[in-house]
Formats: structure tokens, sequence, C-alpha cells
């Protein structure tokens, strides 16, 4: 399969009165065409950097790229100027937001934003940009497309907000979509709705999704691969199956046991303790250590490499080192994942 | 042992006036009581009224119609001054969105202390100090945290901030209005592991108002579930998740993701059609089986008492 992105050792940092902030640091992933990458974890874990960073959009002067390349279709992301990744920008990667109702413009028409993309990326005329429009609000399954065209915003319930965000994003056809959060405001069932109409759009468009959630069950339900991230590293990638089934990382642990599924009973959840920590001054070694009740002596020396599992899954944690001691993983992650294999039988 | 109500909700109603003689009944005669000691969950869709009953209890906003007995005594209708602050130190609220609920201008010491200065609970200032830092840490704060504002936190330290303000007083009850959607998965966990921890502790009543239906499961003895400002179902959390009769809890239950890929992708949703229901009348909420309600009309009433006893 061909690599559409590939992000190679990305470091972001912001400057701030107290210091240099190292939002992201060493980060690398790749992503196929037509491929669903989940990035999972922690506010404050670099994701939401990571994603802003693709897109050009990190606020400037005070945050910056410090090293690293974004090779998008083989052309580095990271050296393009402001003008060139407006070009970029809508045409070739789109993004849809967290909240709707903030990035949508409350005085303008709904058929106008979609419109605007059109005209200024693909060189429409107005004629042609309408029709379009009105196209993708059918094909986002908003019902009578041409009456919704000419209303505002706050005429839209918050889901339908949300159709009309995604309609903005793939109006170009992106190769990359960018979808940070697009669920977390919204209902379960308008929710199920959403992550519906994403497959069904991916399947049709075969763009390349990246989706940065902190929930699993969403993660579980749209991706193909998956990266867990935290302290600004990628600590486990893997396929979803590897991830859920087979995690290695006491981080991906913590996370699972965290969760309650719908047939556990009145035991404790399995809480990481503690807090992320501060990336104004990263610790040293491992970041996951002083949350870790598995950290090994080496933790707070040294970080941990990538270890690789399988051909398609790694872990950064030195559990995996052949001269670590065998740890499982504690009790009721384990039986979580022994009642997912549970459930599968049923079916 | 009897029932020991600590709440009763009985016909609540809380109407909003929408202007041109409109009005939204956001809460349309909703009854339920809520015993000492227990975990009662609220879950429903937005709109569904579900904020704005915890509101309503809380006397944040004033009842349209309808009854709130706490303790027995009536909470809305004239109040002394003293009895407002005797109730409110009894029943707290964290609410939904950390950022509007904290006052930008204070400090988080200030903001966690007001209810121990408005209750004088602490004799100075270093014993107010150590209180609130305490709180901090008991939420997951550091210490050094209570100078800062609340622009410098995360909107997930911002709850956990509310969460800190709400105990300080240390209430009998209190009305958590989706504390937790706002924090991290592994936050979240942490944080109901606490709020079950501190009701063994302190014998604390909760109502849990929450869209994440996995974790009010998890925390909730009772549930109940408002559609469009009515409760159409209610019963014990295991029951409820078990065997749901109303079509529109069928529907929420199918729609909650879970952290299982293999579940996912053989997923069918239900989508729920109101059309379904039988409109010869208005309907009641009537107990299908035992401790198990469910908003119906007399003809719905014998269908679904079959299917509640079939399991």
């Amino acid at each position: 399969m061909s690599k559409l992105l590939e992000v190679k050792d990305l470091k972001v940092s912001f400057n701030t009165y107290n210091g240099e902030v190292q939002a992201v640091r060493g980060v690398s992933f790749d992503l196929n065409k037509g491929e669903t990458l989940a990035i999972v974890g922690e506010s404050g874990s670099g994701k939401s950097v990571t994603s802003t960073t693709l897109m050009g959009l990190l606020p400037k002067p005070h945050g910056f790229v410090k090293s690293g390349q974004i090779l998008f279709e083989g052309e580095d992301l990271v050296k393009k100027s402001a003008k060139e990744m407006q070009e970029i920008r809508g045409n070739d990667i789109a993004m849809v937001f967290q909240d709707p109702m903030s990035s949508l413009n409350p005085t303008m028409k709904v058929g106008n934003q979609i419109m605007e993309g059109l005209i200024k990326h693909q060189n429409m005329n107005r004629a042609d940009a309408k029709k379009k429009a009105t196209e993708l609000l059918e094909l986002v399954g908003i019902p009578q497309p041409d009456v919704r065209m000419n209303q505002f915003p706050h005429q839209f319930s918050g889901g339908m907000r949300q159709r009309v965000v995604i309609a903005i994003a793939l109006a170009c056809n992106p190769k990359l979509l960018i979808a940070d959060e697009p669920t977390t405001a919204l209902d379960v069932t308008i929710q199920a709705q959403i992550l519906e109409l994403m497959k069904k759009v991916q399947e049709e468009t075969n763009s390349a999704l990246i989706f940065i959630t902190h929930d699993l069950g969403v993660v579980a339900n749209v991706a193909d691969r998956v990266a867990v991230m935290y302290a600004g590293k990628v600590v486990e990638v893997g396929t979803v199956d590897d991830i859920f089934y087979n995690p290695k990382h006491p981080y991906t642990w913590g996370l699972l046991g965290s969760m309650p599924t719908l047939d556990s009973t009145d035991e404790e959840l399995y809480a990481i303790p503690g807090s992320p920590p501060d990336l104004l001054n990263p610790p040293k070694g491992d970041a996951f250590a002083p949350r870790n009740k598995f950290a090994l002596e080496i933790d707070t020396v040294m970080e941990p490499p990538m270890f690789k599992v399988s051909d398609t899954h790694y872990a950064a944690t030195w559990l995996l080192h052949e001269d670590a001691p065998k740890i499982e993983p504690p009790e009721s992650v384990k039986r979580r994942m022994q009642g997912f294999s549970k459930m599968e039988g049923e079916q | 042992m009897a029932e020991d109500k600590i709440l009763e909700v009985i016909n609540l109603q809380k109407h909003f006036d929408v202007g041109r003689n409109k009005t939204v009944k956001a809460v349309d005669g909703v009854s339920f009581d809520i015993l000492r000691g227990e975990t009662f969950g609220l879950v429903g869709e937005s709109g569904s009224g579900k904020s704005t009953t915890g509101r309503t209890i809380i006397r944040l906003y004033n009842a349209t119609g309808g009854e709130v007995k706490f303790n027995g005594e009536d909470v809305h209708g004239k109040k002394s001054k003293e009895e407002l602050l005797k109730f409110n130190r009894k029943m707290q609220m964290i609410f939904q969105d950390p950022s509007s609920s904290l006052n930008p201008r204070m400090t988080v010491l200030d903001i966690v202390a007001e209810g121990l200065d408005v209750h004088k609970l602490v004799k100075n200032d270093k014993e107010r100090k150590e209180r609130v830092e305490e709180l901090l840490e008991v939420v997951g704060l550091n210490r050094e945290h209570a100078t800062r504002f609340p622009h410098e936190f995360s909107g997930g330290q911002r709850q956990r901030i509310g969460i800190a303000r709400a105990l300080a007083v240390e209430p009998e009850f209190i009305i958590a209005d989706e504390p937790i959607s706002a924090l991290d998965v592994s936050i979240q966990a942490q944080v109901v592991n606490l709020l079950k921890k501190l009701q063994r502790d302190r014998g604390l009543t909760y109502l849990f108002i929450a869209h994440d239906l996995s974790m009010v499961k998890y925390i909730s003895d009772r549930i109940g579930v408002m559609y469009l400002g009515n409760l159409v179902e209610l019963a014990d959390s295991e029951e409820l998740y078990n065997n749901p009769i109303h079509p529109y809890t069928k529907s929420l239950l199918s729609a909650i993701p879970l952290p299982d890929p293999e579940y996912e992708r053989n997923r069918k949703r239900i989508t729920y059609d109101p059309t379904v229901h039988d409109s010869s009348e208005e309907p009641e909420f009537r107990e299908v089986s035992p401790r198990h309600w469910v908003r119906c009309t007399t003809k719905e009433f014998e269908q679904y008492k079959i299917e509640a006893a079939k399991k």
C-alpha cells in the first residue's frame, strides 16, 4: 500500500512566559490511502497539537515546529510557506473540529460557507458551486438540502451542524481528513449517526482519516489502526485488534481498564493514579513512569525505544525488553480482554 | 428496612417562556424518589430535560408545578435566609460546564473556600488553606494549584476544581450534572472511584446526570431515562440494561460504542420511531414488573407486562 502521510520524529513546542512547553516530543506515524488512524490520548498528550501542525495551523509565533518532517505525498509540509499551506488546506487536507457551533460562521448562510472553499480552491463559478454544495448536503444526510442551503447555523441542531462541518471538509475531495473529537459534543444516538456517516463517506471517497478522540468505544468503532499518545509521544501503535485484545503498554492497560463495560460489576475501576506530567519540564526517562506501578528502575533513567511486538504492533515500554521481568496486565484488564472474547463467542 | 427517602420529586414541571406566548415544557411532570445512600442516574439526550430537572431540584430554577421534598421538607416556596443556608449546605451541585461555573477573577483557593467561608467552617487562614489543598489533592490536582486562576487549567482540571468546591461543605446530597463528560478517560475512572469512595465513607447520596451510559450504569443503583421532558423508563440499573422495555431506551442502549472492535463490527443500531406508540390516550407511568416503571398507555401496558415477564 502506498503511504499518503509520513510523520517523522515531529517535535512541536510553545514559547510561554514560563519557558518552552514541549507539547509534541518526537512523534512518528504513517498513514496509507483510505485508512483510518485513531489517535488516542488524554488532554495534554499532544494529539490535538499534532493535528493542528499537520494542518499548518499552529498559532504563530509562539508555537513552532522544532524538528522533524511531515511528508504528505512525499512533500515536507513543515517547509511550506503560509501561502502554500493555504492551498493545501481545504484542498488536500481538511479538518472537522470538535465544536460545530464555533467552527461555523454564525452570520453566514450555511450554503455560502460550503461554497466558499469550492470557489476558492476549485475555481468554480457560483452556480456550479451551489449545485455541488447542495449535493454535499444531501451526501451528509441533511433533508431538504435546497431549503437548508439558505439557513444560518443557529437553525440547525448540534448533529446537523456537525454534518454541515463535514460537508465543508469534504467539499474539495480531500485526500486526508482530520477529525478532532468530532462527536464528543454530541449525544450518543447522534454520535452513532455521525460515525456511520463518516465511514460511509470515507468508503465513497476513499480518503484517509485521522480520528482524534479519547473515547475508546468510538475508536473500536471507526479505526483500522490506533496510536496511543502520552505526554507528547506515541507510546503504542498497532491495529485495532492489537490494541484492544493484546495491549502491551501499561498506559494502554490503564486506558482500557478505566472504562466500565456494560457488564462490569461493583469492582473498582482500574484508574491510573496521578495526573499527566508538566511538559514545561518533561521528566527524565519514561514520562509515564511516575504513574506506572509496573515501572522498572531503568524507566527513571532512560526513555524506552519502540519495541516491536509484531509487524503491525509497536510499544514503547521497557517491559518488552528481553531482560525485563515478565509482567502480566492487571487482573481487571485481563478479565476485560477475556470478556470480549466471550462476547465474540456468543455472536 | 423502611425506605428512607432523602428526596421526593412529585410531578415536577418546569416550563420556560420563550416569548410570543410560547412555552417550552422542558420538564413536564416528572416523579421519582431517591433513597438515602443510593446513586440515582438520570440519562437522556440533550434537550430531554435531565439538566433542568437537576437544576430545578436544587432551586436554581423555580418549579412551574409539582413538589420537591428534601428530607421530608418542601424545597420550593418561601424560605428564610437561615433555612436556605441550612438547605444549601446539605445539597450541592457539580456543574456541566466547568469554564462558566468558575469565577475567572478568583484564585482556586478562594473558589474552593467560598463554601467554607459562607458556612463558617474554618477558623483561620491557615486551616482554610490546608483544607483547600487537601481537597485539591483529593480531586487529583496539586497543592501548588491553589494560587492559580481558572484560565490556567485545562477543561478537565477545571471540572475537578468544581468537584472540590462541592465537596468542601461536606453535603449529604450531591447533584452531579455531567460531572465527568469533560474529563479524560483515566481521570474519569479516578473521579468515579473517588465519588464511590466518598459515598461509602460518608453515606452520600447522588443524583448523577449524564449521557455516558456505560458510566451511568456503573455508578448508579437505579436509572431513569428521560425523553422530551418526561421519564420514559425507570428501573434498577441491571434490569434496565438487561431488559429495556421502552423503544427509546432500546435505541439509546444500542447506540453506545463499546471498547471492543469485534462487537463494534457486528453492531446493530436500533433507531427510535416515536410513531410506534399507541396514541389513543395520554401515556402514564406504570409499573410493568416490580420496581420497573415504563411510561405507556393501557394498551401498551399489557404488551409491556408480557415483554417484561418473558425474561
